[in-house]
């Protein structure tokens, strides 16, 4: 390992951390532990983008990471709690299927994962390339939450750390997207939050429940 | 330089329409204004459109780039003397039925808000200039599809009926398919090298197979709006539903905005032509003649009548039009100029006639609020100034000399006997038996229109209300006495606007007519020769004239002092009212029967028990039945296949997703 520098370490132990976070998540039971984990996985992430920047010296890198900082680590988690608060989420989050079957579904993803990146891993020439594979896995998995889970507020951090293995894939893959980009879609998750929040509050009004069961009606004949 | 160019004029032009259009959002509920101020200036700019067309016709092709749209992508705009035809065209009929708008509109209870009205009317308008201006694709489409949806707001300006918003659903969902195609077609014609202007398309050279294809596409496209066969199925609903100005502009003028487009593919665009589209698009046309005159003269719905009488001219047009292409396949340039000149020739006429046509239906329908033919009858005695300028127009869709309608078909007529000269030993054989088909639609035009003037203005009136009607206004009036004027000058004078044409026809073909044409005087028409054949229009009035003066001085002579009136003698039946009459379906009974197979019919014939006996007839489209109902019963099929994934659970749908990641992963790996 002597050969692979101490920067490449240390954003490999950070994607490490994040997949390890993902999976965390998928075996958390509480709302609000699993808003923490999603802070801390956010947290993860921006140490990572912060590494890339420095090794690289790219300056919108650190907007990035600033931007990571605020947002996944303060911000949206402080909204998803209040949201909790605010709606009297019973601490509990149920699961359509039982855990421990999510979670070897889940290392199943993983393997596939980092079968699929590596070839793709082998093109790119950046120093955090290894980083590709953990980053698919951790949207597959973010997926796997979404897919499972029956409360409406865990499919939203599911889809928030689906943004975060993107974000990952964007550094580690490219070293990051044009600010532009990178700009707009902190804004469309800021506001994606805001509206899934209102429409946390119809869906209780209309149903007395966050359950996304009641939402079964919601088609045609 | 000129101070002013023709395009700029137009540009102005098509500014001020825009303008007018939104000055009636200023005052969108003043009927009296938007009538009186609005309509009338929008036709003072279709006058000076009109004469900016005839002016530019001939003149060198004139360009323009206007810096709006996408950024990089400016629109280019461009007019040649083919444009100019249509310009003319345009502008001249729509100021016929602006003036006549004035009137119109200002009854409140011609449906819709008069400013929003205005603006879509006029909107329209400028679109349709825009479109013919247009130099490329992307200029076109946005001008195209601007053109399809302001039409379609009219259409459906009455929206209170299911009925009219069903005709235009359909109107816009045949557009819609039609500008598919049209894209396509402009698509093909650029090879792949991206650049959309019309002059990057001109240089492509496309193989014949890609060149076939455009034409095929554009054939598709622009005949789904102009209405030929098959898809001809909104033409019947969209003109009935619409308010009557906006069916005459529609019929008028924006069918021809679709020929144009046509021309301007097959012949500017497209390339050298292959033999077999001029086949394809005289088969076309032929059948849509044909079957459009058919039922033409079985409708009981005068306006719709006037649709189907709108398909059969777009039909003659399609077969002009596919006979030019035949002849210029075998650069036989003359022969294909005299076909072009009589398709251009035919657009201005039908242009004129039947916008004259529609609005006289208009002042029917707003003195009587009747469409049904079956209610109609005796009107010229109430209506005399609608019935007299409608005979006009009558006499022209017929065909009939001295009116424009005659000139150009027998410009194509002419045409058609030149077509053994073609160098193809089928072709030979198969053409003239088209020319006998358009021999009789013309003469079943005739037929309809007959019957179109006869019940509804002749005769006795067959509802006691009728009595009440009242003729036009005098903006109406205005209106109809300018386009019954166009249709008579272009009937009488035909030589010296054909020599304007031959510009157009010089530019698409590099012939024309009018070196054989000058060495001859003005009053007569020969195209090829005065010994083959030639119609002297104003001869030909001259002894109508002395032949119905002298008839009348001669019975007035003869009879003078003896007249008295008495009953006409009732063959022994003295029950006879105005029912008693020869009805719409009596009349068209014959050819009902004669042409059986082509119309879809379900009938009453009353009985000996029936206690109340009636006879109902029931003239049904047999491509509804063929074409449209399996595409809709297989399309519901198909969603209802597509519906079963639709099962309500969040969680299940994002497994589909989840599903549809996997395996483009997996299947898209390196």
């Amino acid at each position: 390992m002597s050969d692979v520098p101490l920067s490449a370490q240390l954003i490999n132990l950070c994607a490490a951390a994040i997949l390890l976070l993902a999976f965390a998540m998928l075996a958390q039971r509480r709302v609000l532990q699993l808003i923490d984990l999603f802070a801390l996985q956010g947290f993860a992430l921006f140490l990572s983008t912060l590494i890339v920047a420095v090794k690289t010296g790219q300056t919108h890198l650190y907007f990035s990471a600033a931007l990571t900082l605020a947002l996944k680590v303060a911000v949206l988690p402080l909204i998803l709690r209040r949201l909790v608060q605010r709606l009297h989420v019973k601490g509990e989050v149920e699961p359509l299927i039982n855990i421990p079957t999510t979670m070897l579904v889940g290392i199943m993803l993983v393997v596939v994962a980092f079968n699929v990146a590596l070839p793709i891993a082998q093109l790119s020439a950046t120093i955090t390339r290894g980083t590709l594979g953990i980053a698919l896995a951790t949207v597959m998995l973010a997926f796997l939450m979404m897919i499972t889970r029956k409360k409406a507020i865990t499919q939203v951090v599911g889809f928030l750390a689906m943004e975060n293995g993107l974000f990952l894939a964007a550094t580690s893959a490219t070293y990051g997207m044009p600010m532009v980009v990178e700009l707009g879609i902190a804004l469309d998750v800021l506001i994606g939050v805001i509206i899934l929040g209102v429409f946390f509050f119809q869906i209780r009004d209309q149903f007395d429940s966050l359950d996304i069961h009641h939402l079964e009606r919601l088609k045609d004949h | 330089m000129p101070s002013l160019l023709s395009i700029d004029a137009l540009l102005i032009a098509a500014c001020a329409w825009l303008a007018v259009g939104l000055a009636g959002l200023a005052a969108p509920r003043q009927a009296r204004f938007v009538a009186a101020t609005l309509f009338p200036a929008g036709a003072f700019v279709g006058l000076a459109v009109g004469g900016v067309g005839l002016f530019a016709l001939g003149g060198d092709p004139q360009t323009a780039v206007l810096a709006i749209g996408l950024p990089e992508l400016p629109f280019h705009l461009r007019l040649d003397s083919l444009a100019a035809v249509f310009a003319l065209l345009l502008g001249f009929a729509s100021a016929g039925i602006s003036l006549y708008a004035a009137g119109y509109f200002r009854h409140q209870d011609a449906g819709g808000v008069p400013g929003l009205l205005c603006l879509q009317y006029h909107l329209f308008l400028a679109s349709m200039l825009m479109v013919l201006l247009a130099d490329d694709a992307y200029a076109f489409m946005v001008a195209w599809e601007t053109m399809a949806l302001a039409s379609f707001f009219l259409v459906t300006t009455d929206h209170k009926h299911g009925e009219i918003r069903r005709a235009g659903f359909l109107y816009l969902l045949i557009a819609h398919v039609g500008a598919l195609a049209i894209l396509l077609a402009f698509g093909v014609m650029t090879g792949g090298s991206g650049d959309y202007r019309f002059a990057a398309l001109r240089a492509q050279e496309l193989s014949p197979f890609w060149a076939s294809m455009a034409f095929l596409l554009a054939l598709l496209g622009f005949g789904a709006k102009a209405g030929l066969v098959p898809l001809h199925v909104w033409l019947p609903e969209a003109h009935p539903a619409a308010p009557s100005p906006v069916s005459a502009l529609m019929s008028g003028v924006m069918l021809k905005t679709a020929i144009y487009g046509l021309l301007r593919v097959s012949f500017d665009l497209a390339g050298t032509p292959l033999w077999w589209w001029g086949v394809v698009a005289l088969a076309f046309g032929l059948v849509t003649a044909f079957f459009g005159v058919l039922n033409a003269t079985v409708q009981s719905d005068m306006k719709r009548l006037l649709a189907w009488s709108s398909i059969e001219n777009i039909g003659l047009l399609a077969v002009g039009i596919g006979l030019a292409l035949l002849f210029h396949a075998y650069r036989m340039e003359t022969l294909a100029a005299l076909a072009l000149t009589a398709v251009l020739y035919h657009c201005l006429a039908h242009a004129g006639f039947k916008s004259l046509l529609f609005l006289a239906t208009g002042s029917v329908l707003h003195a009587t609020k009747e469409r049904s033919l079956g209610r109609l009858g005796g009107l010229i005695r109430r209506m005399p100034w609608v019935a007299w300028l409608a005979l006009v127009g009558v006499i022209a869709g017929a065909g009939l000399p001295p009116l424009s309608g005659f000139v150009s078909e027998w410009l194509l007529l002419q045409a058609f006997l030149f077509s053994p000269g073609l160098p193809h030993a089928w072709l030979n054989m198969v053409v003239p038996v088209a020319a006998a088909v358009v021999v009789l639609v013309a003469a079943l035009a005739g037929f309809a229109m007959v019957k179109f003037h006869g019940i509804v203005f002749l005769g006795q009136m067959r509802e006691p209300a009728l009595q009440e009607a009242h003729d036009a206004g005098p903006w109406e009036k205005t209106g109809l006495v300018w386009l019954a004027f166009l249709t008579l000058l272009l009937g009488v004078l035909p030589g010296s606007l054909i020599l304007r044409l031959d510009a157009a026809t010089r530019q698409l073909l590099g012939a024309g007519l009018a070196e054989r044409m000058s060495e001859q005087g003005w009053w007569m028409l020969a195209p090829i020769s005065p010994e083959r054949a030639s119609y002297e229009p104003l001869v030909f009035l001259g002894i109508i004239l002395l032949s119905v003066w002298l008839g009348r001085g001669l019975v007035k002579r003869l009879y003078h002092g003896r007249l008295r009136r008495s009953p006409a003698w009732d063959c022994g039946y003295h029950f006879q009212g105005p029912r008693a009459q020869d009805t719409a379906e009596g009349f068209s009974q014959p050819i009902r029967r004669i042409f059986e197979p082509v119309f879809r019919m379900e009938r009453h014939f009353p009985s000996i028990r029936d206690r109340e006996p009636y006879y109902a007839v029931k003239v049904e489209d047999h491509f509804w039945y063929w074409l449209y109902v399996p595409i809709a019963r297989l399309a519901a099929r198909i969603s209802a296949l597509v519906a079963s994934l639709q099962g309500g659970r969040i969680a299940v749908y994002l497994m589909y997703s989840f599903l549809t990641l996997i395996l483009l992963i997996l299947v898209a790996r390196p």
